[in-house]
C-alpha cells in the first residue's frame, strides 16, 4: 500500500517536472508511475491518457486523479490531484506577484512586447498542428469551418459551442447507424 | 460576489474545456470579454507565463487568471473550480468502467468537440494577433518564429526567451 504522503510527494514531483502540456508530460509519468514505482504498466498508462483526453480537463490532473485513485481510492485521488497542482498554484502566484511590480519598466515592456508575438506564433503552431491531426477528412474540415464561422458571427460562449458540436455530432452517428440498419 | 463568479466561470472552464490546457485559452478570451477581470493584453502575458513555468498549462493559466481577479485566494479557487469537474468525472469512470475506453457515443461527442475546439482556439488567437501584431517588424518576427517553431520543435521557453530578448534589442 502507498502512503498517502508518499503519493502526494510523487505527483508534486510530476508537477514541477512538467513543461507545458498534453504528450510532453508522458515521458515523466512513464519514468515515474511506471519504470521507477510499478504503479501501473505502461499498457495501463497509454489507457489512462486516452481517456483522460476523453474527458474534460486538464490531462495530467486527470491522470494523477486516476492514479490516485486507483492505488487508494478518494483520499488517493484526492492527495494526487492537489500534488500535482501545488508546483504550479505556488510559481505562478510568486511569479504574478513579482511581476505586478516590474510591469511598469520599460525593459520589461519590451521584452513582454516581444513575448507576445512568440505566444501568438506558438498558438497558431498549435492550430497547424491540431489541424494537422485531427482535420483528416472533408466532414471534419466543415465541422471546423462551421464552428469558427459561428464564433465569429453568433459570439456564443464557447461551453455553449463545445456542447452544441458534441451533441450535434451524436445525433448524426444516430441518424447514419438507423439507415445503416435498414 | 466576485469569488462566486470566479468560482462558476472555472468550474464551467473545468467542464468544458476538453482535450488539455491550450484549450483554456478560448474559454479565457471569452472571460476577457464578459468581465473586467483582465484584459487581452494581459491574457497573452498570462499566456506566455504559464509555457514558460513548470505544471500543466491549463493549471498555471487557471491560477494566474485568479491571482489577478482575486489576489492569493482567487489563484486558489480559480485553480480548485477548474480541477473540480473533471474530478468528479475521473471517479465515476473510474468506478464505473472496468476496462478502460471510451464508448460509442462519448467517441460520436468528441468527434465534434475536436474540430470545435480548433475553431475555437483560432478564434481566440485572431484577436490577440491584433494585439501583438502592430506593425510590419512584427509581423516578420513572427513570421520568422512560426517557421522556426515549424522547423525545430523546441520547448516553447525557448521561443519566449528568443522573443523577450529580440524585444528588448529592437526596443519594439
Amino acid at each position: 500500500m502507498v502512503r498517502l504522503s508518499k503519493l502526494f510527494g510523487i505527483f508534486c514531483k510530476i508537477g514541477i517536472l512538467m513543461f507545458g502540456g498534453g504528450a510532453a508530460m508522458l515521458p515523466i509519468l512513464k519514468a515515474e508511475i511506471v519504470d521507477k514505482r510499478r504503479y501501473a504498466s505502461a499498457e495501463e498508462l497509454i489507457d489512462l491518457y486516452s481517456i483522460s483526453q476523453c474527458t474534460p480537463g486538464i490531462i495530467a490532473v486527470n491522470i494523477a486523479t486516476f492514479i490516485g485513485y486507483k492505488l487508494r481510492g478518494l483520499a488517493g485521488a484526492a492527495v494526487a490531484t492537489l500534488g500535482v497542482i501545488l508546483p504550479a498554484v505556488l510559481i505562478i502566484t510568486a511569479i504574478a506577484s513579482v511581476l505586478t511590480h516590474f510591469m511598469d519598466n520599460r525593459y520589461v515592456i519590451y521584452a513582454f512586447k516581444g513575448i507576445r508575438i512568440a505566444v501568438v506564433a506558438l498558438i497558431f503552431n498549435v492550430v497547424i498542428d491540431l489541424a494537422r491531426s485531427n482535420l483528416k477528412n472533408w466532414g471534419k474540415v466543415v465541422v471546423f469551418a462551421v464552428a469558427f464561422v459561428t464564433m465569429l458571427f453568433l459570439n456564443l460562449s464557447p461551453a455553449l459551442l463545445v456542447v452544441i458540436m458534441g451533441c450535434g455530432a451524436i445525433v448524426l452517428g444516430e441518424y447514419k447507424r438507423r439507415k445503416a440498419a435498414k | 460576489m466576485i469569488y462566486f463568479w470566479l468560482f462558476l466561470e472555472f468550474f464551467k472552464i473545468g467542464l468544458f474545456a476538453i482535450g488539455g490546457g491550450l484549450v483554456t485559452i478560448p474559454f479565457l478570451f471569452a472571460l476577457s470579454e464578459k468581465y473586467d477581470w483582465f484584459s487581452r493584453l494581459e491574457l497573452t502575458n498570462m499566456i506566455a507565463v504559464a509555457e514558460s513555468t513548470p505544471g500543466p498549462i491549463g493549471v498555471n493559466m487557471a491560477t494566474y487568471a485568479g491571482f489577478n481577479t482575486g489576489g492569493i485566494f482567487g489563484a486558489v479557487l480559480a485553480t480548485l473550480s477548474l480541477v473540480l469537474p473533471s474530478f468528479v468525472i475521473i471517479i465515476m469512470v473510474a468506478k464505473l468502467m472496468d476496462r478502460y475506453s471510451c464508448n460509442i457515443r462519448v467517441q460520436e461527442f468528441l468527434s465534434g468537440v475536436r474540430p470545435a475546439v480548433i475553431a475555437l482556439i483560432l478564434w481566440a488567437g485572431v484577436p490577440l494577433a491584433q494585439i501583438a501584431l502592430t506593425d510590419e517588424i512584427s509581423i516578420v518576427i513572427f513570421v520568422a518564429l512560426l517557421a522556426a517553431i515549424r522547423l525545430w520543435k523546441k520547448s516553447p521557453v525557448f521561443y519566449i526567451g528568443v522573443a523577450a530578448i529580440i524585444g528588448i534589442i529592437l526596443q519594439l
